[in-house]
């Protein structure tokens, strides 16, 4: 196959730095040397393959915008950006991980940790040695966390956790879950580590999307978790939709990546199928589908550089989040299922990847806030009106 | 240990190549440019040797070309590099030109250990190692895919026609890389970021008159399109026939 080049049609490189093309550059040659090859076979066979967290780590890919003190890059919010657009490209469970190990674990420990947290468990999250994962959503709460039936109480040295989560990327492999409980009717977080006893994490099988992803419930049965595992600046359930934030603002990324590989298939495809003694690049059926994407690609990534910038300017509102994340999402699952048609039956087959990303992407579609809720939130930030509370 | 390793700037292998209008040069436009992939093995070796001698080692890239090879230079110090040196001139020059450039510079470093890709992928003269080693009075061993140094003896195993040959040598030594020498490590996200607080130093390349000149510049002929001798299995003999006689491939 020939190297993969990037879709860039309106020239958005000149938008970035040498830094940040270099990074780019940097993934993308990982994700093609190291991901790529290897992806159909778990997908194939439902497993996450570990053997990418050593080198990712190596790579520098955990918890990139995090500090140098940490073991991290201390990227810009850009170049994590496009960190998760290149891993998409690969798999969007690949990206998951680095999300959920970055955006979810990494970051509330940083944000909301005591120094002691901070120093034990980022530096460890950051070389991969220790996996972590993020329990929010339970069985009969998903779009309405606040809900949540996960308790904490008070006892001697620490306090007793009585609950279960669901829908947990990573909970089976994880080192150490940030779970959030309710704590005399307040919503904290806290670190509960493998091990614990009564602490469970059966891994959910029989998934068509994200196969190459652990996702799992944790349950909590009787738990004691010790005083200084409580994050202590937790404060209520909107530190945990600011750690869901930070992940929505990668996926709105990352499934550009899918759509570029998408594109990509369906543009070679359709070059070289010959139907009635032409390409079938060369009938106008096609070459609108073929447009159609690639105008897709280009406002979702125009719409992520300046989402980027806003956020390295610290002037991004998290209803500009909910926007790119809507968008890009509902499109790239429609350029998935666009490219599947060029490609005909053979798209499939595992021999491309158009049909993986296409079941990716519905998971992608309803997690980290569902397509609907994101609608609804930009709809009460332009009308002053909730349409769901 | 002061070791020196000379890096390309060269067209990505993937890019399509037109040839300019003068007959001499490639047309610039729409290509993309890399570190040359042979010199990606010799910035491999040269920092895996820094890291087994360790103390105050030092890795010093050297390119010799436009201000466009400051991206390769980059590159470089991504993976690693400690220091960049660009010795400029925007003027094409021939082998002779850049080893002589390159040998001035290491001997101003004071590098005793030089490593190059064994070629560049843009001319193909596979003698820029060899040249700057004799202009410095270094052994030299190329086409190198395993190294082993101890102290100042080398022993380098090479790839020869058919075989290998191992070769023993003391530094000071110029090695060129081969693909095989080791795997090329990614520059990690920490890399880039360290790398642009990394120096590169630019100088004028001092001139020389190049021993050779380029006068034109050629495209392959294209290839002959394919014949179809038929459908159906009767042509089997004569496509056996034609395979043996006329494409000898059977």
């Amino acid at each position: 196959m020939p190297k993969f080049k990037g879709v860039d049609y309106f020239n958005i490189e000149s938008l970035l730095s040498e830094e940040e093309i270099m990074i780019r550059n940097s993934v993308r040659e990982f994700v093609s040397e190291e991901v790529i090859p290897i992806i159909e076979k778990y997908n194939r066979e439902s497993k996450f393959p570990l053997e990418l967290v050593p080198k990712m780590a190596e790579l520098g890919l955990l918890g990139t915008n995090l500090p140098q003190k940490y073991g991290c890059a201390e990227l810009n919010n850009v170049a994590y950006g496009l960190v998760m657009q290149e891993l998409e490209r690969g798999d969007s469970g690949i990206r998951s991980f680095v999300s959920v190990q970055s955006a979810l674990v990494m970051y509330p420990i940083f944000t909301f940790g005591s120094e002691e947290q901070k120093e034990k468990w980022l530096p460890l999250l950051a070389k991969g040695e220790k996996v972590g994962c993020f329990g929010l959503t339970e069985p009969d709460f998903g779009s309405n966390p606040g809900g949540m039936v996960t308790k904490a109480e008070k006892v001697d040295g620490g306090f007793k956790l009585n609950g279960a989560k669901m829908w947990i990327t990573n909970g089976t492999i994880a080192d150490v879950a940030v779970v959030w409980a309710k704590l005399d009717g307040i919503v904290r977080g806290f670190l509960v580590e493998k091990g614990f006893k009564g602490f469970t994490a059966p891994e959910m099988k029989g998934k068509h999307s994200l196969r190459a992803s652990v996702t799992s419930e944790l349950v909590f049965d009787n738990v004691f978790v010790p005083e200084e595992n409580l994050l202590p600046k937790t404060e209520g359930l909107k530190n945990a939709l600011m750690c869901l934030n930070q992940a929505r603002y990668g996926i709105a990324w990352g499934v550009v990546g899918a759509m570029m590989a998408c594109y990509e298939a369906a543009l070679n495809y359709a070059k070289s199928r010959v139907q009635f003694s032409k390409p079938i690049a060369a009938y106008q059926m096609t070459q609108e589908k073929l447009v159609y994407i690639l105008t897709e690609i280009t406002k979702a990534q125009l719409l992520n550089l300046q989402l980027g910038r806003m956020k390295d300017n610290k002037t991004l509102r998290h209803t500009q989040v909910s926007m790119a994340k809507r968008n890009n999402c509902e499109k790239a699952l429609e350029v998935a299922r666009i490219s599947r048609e060029i490609l005909g039956a053979n798209g499939i087959l595992d021999e491309y990847p158009v049909m993986r990303h296409s079941m990716n992407l519905e998971s992608v579609k309803t997690y980290e806030g569902t397509h609907e809720m994101h609608t609804l939130i930009i709809g009460e930030d332009i009308t002053g009106y909730s349409a769901f509370e | 240990m002061k070791i020196a390793v000379c890096i390309s700037h060269v067209p990505d292998t993937a890019t399509k190549i037109n040839i300019a209008k003068d007959e001499k040069t490639i047309d610039p436009n729409g290509v993309t440019y890399i570190i040359n992939p042979y010199d990606e093995f010799a910035v491999e070796e040269a920092l895996k040797m820094k890291e087994k001698f360790g103390g105050d080692s030092e890795v010093i890239a050297i390119s010799v070309g436009g201000d466009n090879n400051k991206e390769t230079i980059r590159k470089a110090l991504a993976m690693g590099v400690d220091r960049g040196i660009l010795l400029k001139d925007e003027n094409f020059r021939d082998s002779f030109g850049i080893a002589k450039a390159l040998s001035d510079e290491i001997k101003i470093q004071g590098c005793t250990l030089v490593f190059f890709g064994k070629q560049s992928v843009d001319y193909d003269n596979a003698i820029t190692g060899q040249l700057t080693a004799s202009m410095l009075g270094y052994s030299c061993i190329a086409v190198v895919v395993n190294l082993k140094i101890d102290g100042d003896k080398i022993i380098a195993e090479r790839e020869i026609e058919g075989g290998k040959e191992v070769v023993e040598a003391k530094l000071p030594a110029v090695i060129t890389a081969q693909k095989g020498l080791n795997e090329p490590r990614y520059a990690s996200l920490k890399g880039i970021m360290a790398a642009k607080k990394k120096i590169i130093e630019e100088k004028q390349a001092a001139s020389f008159e190049s021993l050779t000149e380029v006068i034109r510049l050629k495209k392959p002929a294209p290839k002959k399109p394919g014949r179809i001798l038929g459908t159906d299995s009767s042509v089997v003999p004569e496509l056996v026939k034609l395979l043996h006689e006329e494409a000898k491939v059977i």
